[in-house]
């Protein structure tokens, strides 16, 4: 059966706390904090992008488990911070980790759920035996004007996938999506940073896709939130996963492993899966995860995933470090470096 | 003149409609109107819309032709006319309407009320609303609402040594009612340490001190008196209609925590109507901010200059107290959507003398009045209905 064969995760070792974003800007960094459920978030070096980020998670999936890279018949990285307008991050990838030169790859772009639409994608062509196994990854430098609500959570952190048949350490029983033409947020070609709907994004764009995917995904497998050990949200801040997992009846106890966003930010393309390798960190075989991504835009991908006995004897997790590793130790940053990291200071050239 | 009824009234719930449009709104708050006097829309002479800044908001103008077509009038080539006085919009063309009817002009006129606030982002329609102050020597300045109410609450509070915890009971009376009020944007109680505790917008404006962005649209159908009864078991009669105008610009005006227009209205509707203060059951009030509330209860004269705080900390005008006031949740729990404020006012006050008013009735209420504001304070209507 098609499922996940292994898995890795990239997160810079930088943070800027929430507090020091809102020194800068003069707001209430407890009430931003209180309202949002994030705390910290992570910040790329200087020359951290989505594609070092995409690459260093594709190398941490490859150090947990044997795979030919040259069996990896297909890459695709989910961005929206890909550093090329033309030029694809997933060449870069497949030629650092040694699929090159027989695979197909492409980059995509659905706002905060490309990477999910990537394992779909590689679901599909390994289903159909077109390819032995796919590499999806989600990835971001997420982008957040300086003083806009979105610079608060705008993190950076990626996780990679591989698919395939062989032994599947999580198998993937069933995906579904809810997709509208809904512009909550966007970034047109040579702005930026995103502009948002604000409160748009919550209601009519967030919980209406995530619920509807859910809805569909739980209708299709006849499954009940009970049925799951855990499940993981788009998490663009705590509150948001925490409220759409009450409404649709999961439990706190359920998305705690994947809800990683109160000390890592919003890593975009990288929420969900890093949220899904954060519960694949700590899974034992048998457990049953649901997973829901967003992209604004919009859509969500749901999945039903069940954990298999590979996970023990097929895998070794800890050749790469878990998410809780990745999120430990960090070095503050104060604002000006932050700025430095993030290449909003206009240097001389 | 001829005596003007209320036949039938109609409101869309307030909130934010992402998934409808300005033509939405405005269309079902006139079905539900004209469901409620049991009307077919062949009977309507005339139409008039309250609406503040479609331009902004949505990029319509001409307003007044555009509900006549969608109400499915554009056949019949009634008149419709659009009043605009920003957030007193709603409250004139309720008065164009009677009006109209008081002359023997029209026979069955509809005013509605109608405002889609949220196709914009939140900046521009901050932007938009200081439209109804002074844009040159207030908005392109940085005074934005939020700002000159704070400087009449500064002013009102250093004059009368109001407290800050004073002030907030009005939100919290606002939302308790609101929660009673099926059509309210936000129908939770909060309490004094909601509001306490809450952002500050414009010291010592919070955000609880603040009326929302709101999206609906409110519709009432006028008729004269003596046909009202061909439509309606409880026509309820318009006993008084004023309005009134003061400077566009609040360093204008002679005292800036009194609204003076709120004086002139008031006191021409009470001699219009030959009543009293003590003849008033409930009045809507226009709440845009907690300060607002507080200077029009005493310029209406429902109490003592300086004294609004107290009386509404002692629960005078909570549901039960002397003078209960926005039994809807007023402004701030209810919700405005600006140009559609006057009308569901009127809508209110129809539902407390029909005693259909729910869980927020007001026992044995005979007469209501209404009170708009426009601005700081430019522009006042009131409006006092009594049961028949």
């Amino acid at each position: 059966m098609v499922g996940i064969i292994t898995y890795g995760v990239y997160i810079p070792r930088y943070r800027i706390k929430v507090e020091e974003i809102a020194r800068v800007w003069g707001a209430n960094a407890a009430e931003i904090s209180g309202g949002l459920g994030v705390f910290e978030k992570s910040v790329p070096d200087m020359d951290e992008d989505a594609a070092t980020i995409a690459v260093e998670a594709a190398r941490n999936a490859l150090l947990r488990r044997k795979v030919d890279p040259g069996e990896i018949g297909a890459v695709y990285v989910g961005s929206e911070s890909h550093p090329y307008a033309v030029k694809p991050t997933a060449c870069t990838v497949g030629e650092a980790i040694g699929a090159t030169p027989n695979m197909t790859a492409a980059d995509y772009e659905f706002a905060c759920k490309a990477g999910t639409a990537a394992i779909q994608t590689c679901m599909g062509l390994v289903a159909s035996h077109m390819i032995t196994y796919g590499l999806a990854i989600g990835s971001d430098v997420s982008q957040g004007a300086p003083g806009d609500a979105l610079e608060y959570t705008a993190a950076a952190g990626g996780a990679a996938y591989v698919i395939g048949n062989d032994d599947p350490i999580a198998t993937l029983n069933h995906t579904a999506s809810f997709t509208t033409d809904t512009p909550d947020f966007w970034r047109r070609e040579g702005q930026n940073y995103p502009r948002h709907g604000g409160r748009f994004t919550g209601e009519p764009g967030y919980f209406k896709h995530v619920k509807g995917a859910s809805n569909l995904l739980l209708a299709q497998t006849k499954k009940t939130p009970k049925d799951y050990t855990y499940a993981v949200f788009h998490q663009p801040n705590a509150k948001f996963p925490q409220k759409v997992a009450k409404d649709l009846g999961f439990t706190a106890e359920q998305i705690k492993p994947g809800l990683v966003v109160p000390y890592l930010g919003n890593t975009y393309s990288g929420a969900s899966p890093v949220g899904l390798a954060a519960t694949l960190d700590i899974a034992k075989p048998g457990d049953t995860i649901f997973v829901c991504s967003f992209g604004s835009g919009a859509g969500s991908d749901a999945f039903d995933i069940t954990v298999t006995d590979a996970i023990k004897d097929k895998i070794n997790r800890d050749a790469a470090p878990s998410v809780e590793k990745l999120l430990k130790n960090p070095i503050y940053v104060d604002y000006a470096r932050y700025a430095k990291h993030k290449g909003k200071l206009v240097m001389q050239v | 003149m001829r005596d003007v009824a209320v036949i039938g009234v109609g409101c869309t719930k307030f909130g934010e409609h992402w998934e409808r449009s300005f033509r939405d709104l405005f269309v079902e708050a006139g079905a539900l109107a004209l469901e409620d006097a049991q009307l077919s829309g062949e009977k309507i002479d005339a139409m008039y819309v309250g609406n503040m800044s479609a331009g902004r908001f949505i990029e319509q103008e001409h307003i007044g032709a555009l509900i006549a077509d969608y109400a499915g009038m554009a056949s019949r080539h009634i008149p419709s006319t659009r009043v605009e006085a920003a957030c007193a919009s709603g409250g004139l063309a309720f008065r164009q309407a009677v009006i109209a009817v008081a002359s023997g002009m029209e026979d069955i006129v509809v005013a509605a009320g109608v405002e889609k606030m949220t196709d914009v982002e939140p900046g521009a329609t901050t932007d938009a609303l200081t439209g109804a102050a002074d844009r040159e020597w207030e908005g392109f300045v940085g005074a934005t609402f939020p700002g000159l109410y704070a400087m009449i609450a500064t002013d009102y509070m250093h004059k009368y040594h109001m407290t800050r915890e004073q002030l907030a009971q009005v939100a919290v009376k606002n939302h308790f009612n609101g929660a009673r009020n099926p059509i309210a944007q936000y129908q939770q109680e909060i309490t004094l340490e909601t509001v306490m505790k809450s952002t500050m917008v414009a010291e010592p404006l919070r955000l609880f001190d603040c009326s929302p962005i709101t999206d609906g649209a409110a519709a009432v159908i006028v008729a004269p008196l003596d046909r009202a009864r061909e439509f309606t078991d409880t026509p309820i009669k318009v006993l008084a209609t004023a309005q009134a105008s003061d400077t566009i610009a609040l360093h204008d005006r002679r005292d800036i925590s009194t609204l003076d227009a709120t004086i002139a209205a008031s006191e021409h509707a009470f001699r219009m109507s030959k009543l009293s203060h003590k003849d008033i059951d409930m009045v809507e009030v226009h709440d845009c901010f907690s300060i607002a509330e507080i200077c029009a209860i005493e310029d209406l004269g429902f109490c003592r200059k300086g004294t609004a705080g107290k009386f509404t900390a002692d629960g005078e005008t909570a549901l039960g107290g002397t003078i209960p006031v926005n039994t809807s949740g007023g402004l701030k729990a209810c919700g405005h959507p600006v140009g559609a404020t006057g009308i569901k006012q009127v809508f209110e006050i129809v539902q407390q003398l029909r005693g259909e008013a729910g869980k927020r009735q007001v026992e044995n209420a005979k007469i209501g009045m209404t009170h708009n504001v426009g601005g700081t304070g430019a522009t006042v209507a009131v409006h006092i209905l009594g049961r028949v």
